[in-house]
């Protein structure tokens, strides 16, 4: 078993997959994860996150997976492979949504705590976005920054991407605690996506 | 300790952009992607307890009141890192066509029959070395709207999370021997032979339970390597 591997190869999630991952009661099985997050024990401004996801068209995709990962409002995160203090809540920080009929998706959520970069300094709060469809072959990454977050300016990952397009990863506030975030897989205002 | 992601083992993917399978042509960026270090974020990820996985839900062959129809077969095989590491409890879930080749999704219009005693849907964790285990019915083939008379081989759908986020892996499982694989342009998408030989379970006459279920071996291979101390602060 020691002898180096390849990876699997990814494949494309495929137009069927809502029974088996998002099925959300309509479908006789029950979700592993939903689109909630917030447990009652769970500190933090609470907020939504939603949006479409478009395709390069500018069609709506309403056969899209979406997958969330965030810290907890303090900046941690559910895992032990964060060597510093675990969360003190059953918060998970992870989310799965399908989109609907429309190419909408909500996540409700907290607003992410500050996270270290590679070298220690803070980051900006954001969430991590993982996009599986359908015409997919191997998901994408980005990042859900907000737009009422002065960290932006400052932010490491943020400053690698061209001015021009830095919105594509930002949050806008509307009206109560949520933020409206959409997807572009392609086209004029193509999201900035991560090679990761 | 924690793992470190070499982008280089990303070269077994398919390309995004694979106009053979002519639903990429929309939905890949047209721009690159942009490079980035590692922080936290993308080297942490879900970690989940046994209350996500409830007892038989590896089982897709109990699920309704009767047996599903088709041929009963068991599909096991090993998570572990691109360094022969086992990857444990980690959550493994699969969804697929019924024997017929027709899945119970609204979208599916494939007029062959549904299975009033197959949903389709499992999922398990790996055991404390990586191995996992499914009870099933062969998927059947199906045709599909790519290009004229388009085929899938048969497959079973694979969402593995693995040690981060970043090592999150969703594939599909085929069947040795299928006589589709020439044509089908989500297989061929993966362009290197030896990278696509890992997407074919195995027989596995060993692990065959006699009188009862055939067995195939899928072992799964996610990201990592390279155990070092990670700082933080």
């Amino acid at each position: 078993m020691s002898h180096p591997d390849g990876l699997t190869p990814s494949q494309t999630v495929g137009p069927y997959f809502k029974y088996g991952l998002t099925p959300n009661g309509e479908y006789e099985w029950n979700d592993a994860f939903t689109n909630n997050l917030l447990t009652p024990d769970t500190s933090g401004e609470r907020i939504r996150v939603e949006g479409k996801v478009y395709d390069g068209d500018g069609a709506v995709i309403p056969d899209c997976m979406l997958e969330i990962w965030q810290a907890d409002s303090q900046g941690r995160f559910s895992d032990p492979q964060d060597k510093r203090a675990l969360p003190n809540s059953s918060f998970k920080g992870f989310g799965r949504c399908g989109t609907d009929k429309s190419g909408g998706y909500s996540f409700d959520t907290i607003k992410p705590g500050v996270v270290p970069d590679a070298d220690g300094k803070p980051q900006a709060p954001h969430i991590l976005l993982a996009v599986f469809a359908r015409g997919m072959l191997l998901h994408l990454y980005t990042r859900i920054y907000f737009d009422d977050e002065a960290g932006n300016a400052t932010d490491s990952t943020l400053a690698l991407v061209p001015a021009d397009r830095r919105a594509t990863l930002i949050a806008k506030k509307m009206g109560g605690n949520a933020y409206t975030f959409d997807v572009h897989l392609q086209g004029d205002n193509e999201t900035v996506f991560f090679d990761v | 300790m924690t793992l470190l992601y070499p982008l280089q083992s990303l070269a077994a993917h398919p390309a995004r952009l694979s106009p053979d399978y002519r639903s990429t042509v929309k939905r890949s960026p047209s721009r690159p992607l942009i490079p980035m270090r590692h922080t936290l974020s993308e080297l942490t990820g879900p970690v989940y307890g046994h209350e996500t996985v409830r007892a038989h839900d590896n089982d897709l062959t109990i699920q309704a009141k009767g047996e599903p129809l088709g041929e009963r077969i068991i599909v096991h095989g090993h998570v572990r890192d691109e360094d022969g590491r086992g990857v444990p409890n980690t959550l493994v879930e699969i969804w697929q066509a019924n024997a017929c080749g027709r899945y119970i999704h609204v979208v599916d219009q494939h007029p062959a029959p549904l299975d009033p005693n197959f949903t389709g849907a499992g999922r398990t964790q790996s055991d404390a070395s990586g191995y996992y285990k499914f009870v099933t019915i062969k998927p059947g083939a199906y045709p599909w709207g790519n290009h004229h008379n388009a085929w899938r081989p048969a497959h079973i759908h694979f969402s593995v999370f693995g040690h981060s986020f970043i090592s999150r892996l969703v594939t599909q499982m085929y069947f040795p021997g299928d006589p589709l694989f020439p044509f089908d342009p989500i297989f061929n998408s993966v362009t290197d032979e030896k990278a696509r030989a890992r997407m074919i379970s195995s027989f596995d006459l060993e692990n065959t339970k006699p009188e009862w279920a055939l067995c195939y071996r899928f072992d799964i291979v996610l990201r990592g390597r390279n155990a070092t101390p990670m700082e933080t602060k």
